[in-house]
C-alpha cells in the first residue's frame, strides 16, 4: 500500500470480480455475511425512502454506494474495539449484529428508540453489541472525541483501537485537524476512516479542499495517510485491518480515505438531480460495491442464485417486519423530555414537567405538527 | 406589490442589496448552485455569478472568519449559516473577534457584515437543526441580534442590517419561510434596527414575543379575545440593542406582562425583559411577569410539539395574569 498521492486508490477486486494473487484474509462465512450486511443496508434504504415518502418517518439519508467503505471496515475490527459512525454508517453497526429493529425504532423515534426520540432519525446510539457513539449532528465533532476514546485504551493498557467515521466535508470541521493533531502526538490507536463520496451536500470535493485528495492531510500531522478504493470490500478490509494492527502494536492513528461515490442523495429532503451531473453518476453506477463485490463471490465460487434469492428475501423480509414493529411501537412519554438531562432530575425541571403534565391535563395535550424536514 | 413568503423576502432582499452595491457578497455552506437548503439564496449565482455568491468548504469558522477579514477590507458579507445550530464552530470569531472588533481598536477597524441562519423549531429537525440560541448572542456586546417574524419585516430588518456598520446576527425562523405570503414592496426599504412592532392593541394583557411565537401568540390573543380578554401583542424583532422604551411603555399600558420565546427559561431572552419592567416599573405592575418559553432541555425530536410553546400554553398564561 502506498501512502504517497496521485496514486490509485489501492484495490484488491477489480471489475471482472478477480483478485489476482491477492491472499483473502476472511473466511468464506465472513464474505457471505459482508454481502448479507451490504444486501440489507441496500433494503434499509429502500424501506426508509417509502417510509419517507408516504410520511412515515421525517427522513433518511441514503447509503447507496458506499456500503463496501461500512462493510469493508467493520469486517477489520472487533466487536470489542469503538465506533464513532456518521449518520451514513449503517453498514457497521449491522455488520456487528445490530439488529434492525433497533435501527428502525430510531427512525421512528418511538419509545423503543435507545434515544427515546429524542434525536432525529439516522442518528443512532448503540452500546450493545458493539460501542457505537451517539451521533451528532453537528459535522466532525466526534473526531477528537474518538481521539480521546483511544487514549482511554492507551493508558489502560488495552489493545482496542476506536476508528472514527467522516465525510470529505469534515475534513473542514475544527474537530478533523485537532483530532489528527492530537492523535499523531499521542499516538493514539485510532483510525481516521474520511470516507470522500464526492459530495458535502451540494459542495463537490474539489471544492471542500485544494490538496490533492484528502490521505495527504494526514502528513502534516505525521499520521500516514492512505487511499482506498471505497468501493472496495476487500481493499477496505485490508487498510483498515493495517491500520488496526498499526494502532494495537502502539505505532499509532492512520488516516484512511475511501474514495466512494454517494449515488444518492445527501438526504431524504435533498434534490441531487440538481447539482450532480448525470455521466459522472454514470461512470460510479459501472462500479457499484455490491455488484463488485458479487463478481468476486462468483469467482471464488460463493455465489449461486438461490444464495441471492434467500438473502434479498432475508434482507427484505427482515426489515420490513422491523419497520412494521417500529412503527407498532408507541411514543415516548411526555416524561422522557425531561428525563436523561442530568442524572438526577434537578428541581426546576420536575417543576417544569410537573407543570407541562398539569397543563395537559386542563387544556388538553399539544397537536403534532407536521415539520417537513427541508435538507 | 409582489405578495411574498418569508422566506422569498429574505431573497428579494438579498438580491436588492447585491443589485445596489457591488460589495455585497453571500457565501456559506450549499448557498451557490443549490441555492441553500431552505432555498434562501436560490437564483443568486446565476444572476450575479460564483464570484458573489458561492459555496465554501465546510467551516462555520472559517466563514465567519473570512467575512470579518472581507468586512475589515472594504466588503459586505452577507453569510450564511446553514442552521443556528452549527453556529458554535463560529461562536469565538463571532463573540471574540466581530463583536469586539470596533471596540479593541478604538473604531480603525470595524466589522460590517451580516450573518443570517435559520433558527428554531416545528420542522422535527431533534436537537440539532431546531434550537433558539439567540440568548448566547443577546450577551455579547458589539453585536447586534434581529429576528423578524414578517416577510415585510424579513426584507427591511435585512436591507437595514446590511447596510448597518457593525455586525448583525440575522436570526431566520425557518417555522416561518412559508408560513404566509404577505405584501413586500419591491426594491430597496429598511426597517429600523431597535424599534419594536406593535402587532396588536389591547388593554388588558401585554404579551411580548418575536420571530416563530408571533403567530402563536396571534392565535392566543384571539383565542383571548372571546373571553374578553384583549391582548396587546408586541414583537421585539431586535434583541440587541433593545427598544427599552417601547418595553416599558407597552408593559405600562395594561400593568400585565406574558414573555413568549421557544428558546429554554432560563436566562433566556424573557429574563432580560422581565427584569427590566420590575427594575423600572414594578409599581405598574397588576400581576407577577408571566415566561412561557421552551423547557430547560435538550431539544426533543418526536415530542417536539409538547417543547414548543403553543396557542395552549399561552392562552393559559394569559389567562392566569389576566385573572392575577
Ligand atoms: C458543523 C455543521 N455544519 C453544517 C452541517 C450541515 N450538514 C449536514 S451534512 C453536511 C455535509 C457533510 O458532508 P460530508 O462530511 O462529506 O459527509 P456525507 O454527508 O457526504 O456523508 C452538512 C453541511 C452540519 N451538520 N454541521
Ligand atoms: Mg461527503
Amino acid at each position: 500500500m502506498q501512502t504517497t498521492q496521485s496514486t490509485e486508490p489501492f484495490r484488491v477486486i477489480s471489475g471482472d470480480g478477480s483478485v489476482g494473487n491477492h491472499q483473502v484474509a476472511l473466511t468464506d462465512e465472513q464474505l457471505v455475511h459482508c454481502y448479507r450486511t451490504m444486501l440489507t443496508v441496500r433494503a434499509f434504504d429502500d424501506v426508509c425512502m417509502k417510509l419517507q415518502r408516504s410520511g412515515r418517518i421525517g427522513f433518511s439519508v441514503p447509503n447507496k454506494g458506499v456500503e463496501a467503505c461500512q462493510v469493508g471496515a467493520a469486517s477489520a475490527l472487533r466487536q470489542t474495539d469503538f465506533f464513532f459512525p456518521s449518520y451514513r454508517d449503517f453498514g457497521m453497526a449491522l455488520y456487528h449484529g445490530v439488529q434492525p429493529v433497533e435501527m428502525m425504532h430510531n427512525m421512528f423515534g418511538n419509545a423503543k428508540d435507545s434515544a427515546l426520540g429524542r434525536q432525529m432519525p439516522v442518528h443512532f446510539s448503540f452500546v450493545e453489541p458493539i460501542k457505537f457513539f451517539s451521533i451528532s449532528s453537528p459535522i466532525g465533532t466526534h473526531l477528537p472525541q474518538a481521539v480521546g476514546a483511544a487514549r482511554a485504551f492507551q493508558m489502560r493498557g488495552e489493545d482496542h483501537v476506536a476508528l472514527v467515521s467522516f465525510g470529505d466535508g469534515g475534513t473542514s470541521s475544527l474537530g478533523f485537524h485537532s483530532a489528527l493533531n492530537f492523535a499523531g502526538v499521542w499516538k493514539a490507536p485510532v483510525i481516521f476512516l474520511c470516507q470522500n463520496n464526492g459530495w458535502a451536500i451540494s459542495c463537490p470535493a474539489e471544492e471542500q479542499t485544494a490538496s490533492d485528495g484528502f490521505a495527504i492531510k494526514g502528513q502534516a500531522y505525521g499520521v500516514p495517510g492512505i487511499k482506498v478504493d471505497g468501493n472496495d470490500v476487500l481493499a477496505m478490509h485490508q487498510a483498515v485491518s493495517e491500520a488496526a494492527e498499526r494502532a494495537r502494536r502502539g505505532e499509532g492513528p492512520t488516516l484512511i480515505e475511501a474514495v466512494t461515490y454517494r449515488m444518492g442523495g445527501h438526504s431524504t429532503s435533498d434534490d441531487p438531480s440538481k447539482y450532480v451531473p448525470k455521466e459522472i453518476l454514470d461512470q460510479w453506477a459501472e462500479k457499484d460495491p455490491v455488484q463488485r463485490f458479487q463478481s468476486f463471490l462468483k469467482q471464488k465460487g460463493l455465489w449461486s442464485e438461490s444464495l441471492e434469492a434467500d438473502l434479498t428475501r432475508e434482507a427484505t423480509e427482515g426489515i420490513s417486519a422491523a419497520a412494521k414493529e417500529a412503527e407498532a411501537t408507541g411514543a415516548p412519554g411526555l416524561e422522557t423530555i425531561f428525563s436523561d438531562v442530568y442524572a438526577e432530575l434537578p428541581a426546576h425541571l420536575r417543576a417544569q414537567g410537573e407543570a407541562a403534565f398539569d397543563l395537559a391535563r386542563r387544556k388538553g395535550s399539544a397537536d403534532a405538527g407536521d415539520g417537513a424536514f427541508p435538507l | 406589490m409582489p405578495t411574498l413568503t418569508l422566506i422569498q423576502a429574505v431573497n428579494d432582499g438579498l438580491k436588492v442589496a447585491m443589485r445596489q452595491d457591488e460589495s455585497v457578497l453571500v457565501f456559506g455552506e450549499d448557498v451557490g448552485p443549490k441555492g441553500g437548503v431552505f432555498l434562501a439564496t436560490e437564483g443568486l449565482t446565476a444572476e450575479f455569478g460564483k464570484e458573489r455568491c458561492f459555496d465554501t468548504p465546510l467551516s462555520e469558522d472559517g466563514i465567519v472568519g473570512t467575512a470579518i477579514g472581507m468586512a475589515a477590507n472594504g466588503l459586505r458579507p452577507v453569510c450564511e449559516i446553514q442552521f443556528q445550530d452549527f453556529i458554535f464552530p463560529a461562536f469565538d470569531q463571532i463573540v471574540s473577534e466581530a463583536a469586539k472588533l470596533r471596540y479593541r481598536s478604538g473604531g480603525q477597524y470595524t466589522a460590517p457584515m451580516v450573518i443570517r441562519t435559520p433558527y428554531g423549531g416545528g420542522i422535527r429537525g431533534g436537537l440539532y437543526h431546531s434550537q433558539s440560541g439567540e440568548a448566547y448572542f443577546t450577551h455579547t456586546a458589539g453585536l447586534k441580534v434581529v429576528i423578524p417574524s414578517t416577510p415585510y419585516d424579513a426584507k427591511g430588518l435585512l436591507l437595514a442590517s446590511i447596510a448597518d456598520p457593525d455586525p448583525v446576527l440575522f436570526m431566520e425562523p425557518k417555522a416561518l419561510y412559508r408560513h404566509l405570503k404577505a405584501d413586500v414592496p419591491e426594491g430597496h426599504y429598511t426597517v429600523d434596527l431597535s424599534t419594536l412592532r406593535q402587532v396588536r392593541e389591547g388593554d388588558d394583557v401585554t404579551v411580548f414575543c418575536y420571530g416563530s411565537m408571533v403567530p402563536v401568540v396571534e392565535k392566543a390573543a384571539n383565542k383571548a379575545a372571546e373571553q374578553g380578554i384583549h391582548c396587546q401583542v408586541v414583537d421585539l424583532r431586535t434583541l440587541l440593542p433593545l427598544d427599552e422604551q417601547g418595553v416599558l411603555e407597552a408593559a405600562r399600558k395594561t400593568g400585565r406582562v406574558v414573555v413568549v420565546h421557544e428558546a429554554p427559561r432560563f436566562c433566556g431572552y424573557g429574563a432580560e425583559i422581565s427584569a427590566i419592567i420590575a427594575e423600572n416599573i414594578i409599581e405598574y405592575m397588576e400581576a407577577p411577569i408571566r415566561r412561557v418559553t421552551g423547557f430547560d432541555t435538550p431539544f426533543p425530536n418526536t415530542l417536539e410539539h409538547h417543547y414548543l410553546p403553543d396557542e395552549r400554553r399561552v392562552l393559559d398564561a394569559i389567562e392566569e395574569v389576566a385573572k392575577y
